[in-house]
């Protein structure tokens, strides 16, 4: 964690001297030190915005989850619809998400909306796909225990296979938690009329690139802040999934 | 009954056969891997839908499915539960109440301590592992215990303290124990059939004096491992 912080400081030393020795003028490249100071001058816009940006991201986290849960369930359950519904999950991948952007941004107009539903579609593939493939690949001994011990279908699915697959769910919403902030991003990069995206684009507009690093760097903190929040929360809740590097950790 | 064999996937497993099963016996089932020993196992266990013709039937009439508890090599024990959990798993599984009086008395049975009661897997040893699947068999309380090579993963002075345990704690059920092990079946078996042959058939071999589990020091017994070892041999090459 401190060498992390330490290789993030270096660079920023290193960013800083590269400004201060060639002299770039900073609607290109500003220094750091020009960064911390928009930061501060510009906090109170920045952070009304940044809030929007977070419950985008928080919403289309919590939906896209429910969402791919979900799917992965009926797709594990519901052997006629998994005819149906795998294609579907492939198409919903096939269109890049950047291009219908601006047809969410139509037809659920400028507000929030349309970002958590950009949000929404990024995380549900993740969470659906590795949940759906957790659930497929519980140990053929558990279930073959189970069925001698007269487990019921339900049983089966609720008390073997998904207790199983919840490592696999937690890979899968680790992937969310790093994406989600694009989708929110990418939405309000389309069209919109508040949020971090927003701010950048506007300064932008206005070679004022100082406040589109400050920007920059406040999404990057909320990116940090929910991976390492959604990965602790991910531990303590599946304490038994191996993990081969903490381990190694404690032995050594 | 299998009158006219099985075959996987085009492959001919196991040939015609007719294997009784004495009841409150402890039956071995010996062969080279990829014999069908498991086959034959998971077909008894109703894990495989028993082929056209062919019948798995019990003496007194009643059906198989729900009277038996099956042990596998692996300890399949559930990561996500804690060792009362995993020997309650059966009832679990079922959605009923758990006893929990009886599985603090299997886990003492066994030779656990009351304290393991609340560790989770991945804290015990393989040996340990092993106590606790032999303990959720036993909480089961069926009849008929079917094991696939159960104690095949475990060091050799583990396996023979829980081949020892295991015959005392099943005594009185009708035991099928698949092993690739002649040592084991010869110690814990009053009935060995070797499956020999492509595809295999259950050929009986005789079965030292002495009811199980038998000392594996005994002369008469190592002279019997050793010619049984010969016939498997035979039977792979």
């Amino acid at each position: 964690m401190i060498r992390g912080f330490l290789a993030a400081f270096g660079l920023v030393l290193l960013w800083q001297g590269f400004v201060w020795l060639t002299e770039v003028p900073p609607f290109l490249l500003p220094a750091p030190s020009r960064v911390a100071l928009a930061l501060l001058d510009r906090w109170d816009s920045i952070f009304n915005h940044a809030l929007i940006t977070a419950s985008e991201i928080l919403l289309g986290l919590a939906l896209g989850a429910l969402l791919g849960i979900t799917t992965a369930l009926v797709l594990v359950a519901w052997q006629e619809g998994r005819r149906w519904l795998l294609p579907l999950l492939l198409i919903s991948q096939a269109i890049p998400v950047f291009a219908i952007a601006p047809l969410l941004t139509l037809w659920l107009g400028f507000g929030i909306a349309s970002k958590v539903a950009m949000a929404t579609l990024i995380i549900f593939f993740p969470v659906a796909t590795a949940f759906y493939d957790g659930l497929r690949r519980t140990e053929p001994g558990m279930l073959d225990l189970a069925a001698t011990m007269g487990a019921s279908r339900f049983a089966l699915l609720w008390r073997m296979r998904v207790p199983a697959a919840l490592p696999s769910l937690a890979s899968g919403l680790r992937v969310a938690a790093a994406v989600a902030p694009i989708g929110a991003v990418v939405g309000e990069w389309v069209g919109a009329s508040a949020g971090l995206g927003y701010l950048m684009l506007h300064a932008n507009g206005r070679s004022q690139t100082d406040v589109m690093f400050a920007a920059l760097f406040v999404l990057m903190l909320m990116a940090l802040a929910l991976w390492f929040a959604t990965d602790w929360l991910l531990r303590r809740a599946i304490p038994w999934q191996p993990d081969s590097l903490l381990t190694e950790k404690v032995t050594t | 009954m299998l009158p006219r064999g099985l075959s996987l996937g085009g492959l001919p497993v196991l040939g015609a056969l007719d294997l009784a099963v004495a009841a409150g016996r402890t039956t071995a089932l010996l062969g080279p891997s990829g014999s069908g020993k498991s086959t034959l196992l998971r077909l008894v266990a109703g894990l495989l839908p028993v082929p056209a013709g062919g019948s798995v039937t019990a003496t007194d009439g009643a059906p198989l499915p729900g009277r038996i508890a099956y042990m596998a090599q692996q300890d399949l024990l559930a990561p996500w539960r804690d060792v009362l959990g995993n020997i309650t798993l059966g009832a679990h599984l079922r959605g009923e109440a758990p006893d929990l009086a009886r599985a603090r008395a299997m886990l003492a049975e066994v030779g656990l301590a009351p304290a393991d009661s609340q560790k989770c897997p991945a804290q015990l040893s393989g040996g340990m592992r092993q106590r606790v699947a032999l303990a959720r068999t036993l909480m089961e309380d069926r009849p008929m215990v079917l094991m696939d090579e159960p104690f095949s993963a475990v060091d050799a002075p583990t396996r023979h303290r829980m081949q020892s345990l295991s015959a005392r704690l099943l005594a009185g059920r009708t035991v099928l124990l698949v092993t690739h092990d002649p040592l084991e079946a010869l110690r814990l078996a009053d009935q060995i059939f070797v499956l020999t042959g492509a595809p295999a058939v259950p050929v009986a071999v005789p079965v030292p004096e002495g009811a199980p589990p038998r000392p594996a020091g005994d002369p008469a017994l190592l002279a019997a491992q050793a010619a049984l070892l010969e016939r498997l041999s035979e039977a792979v090459a």
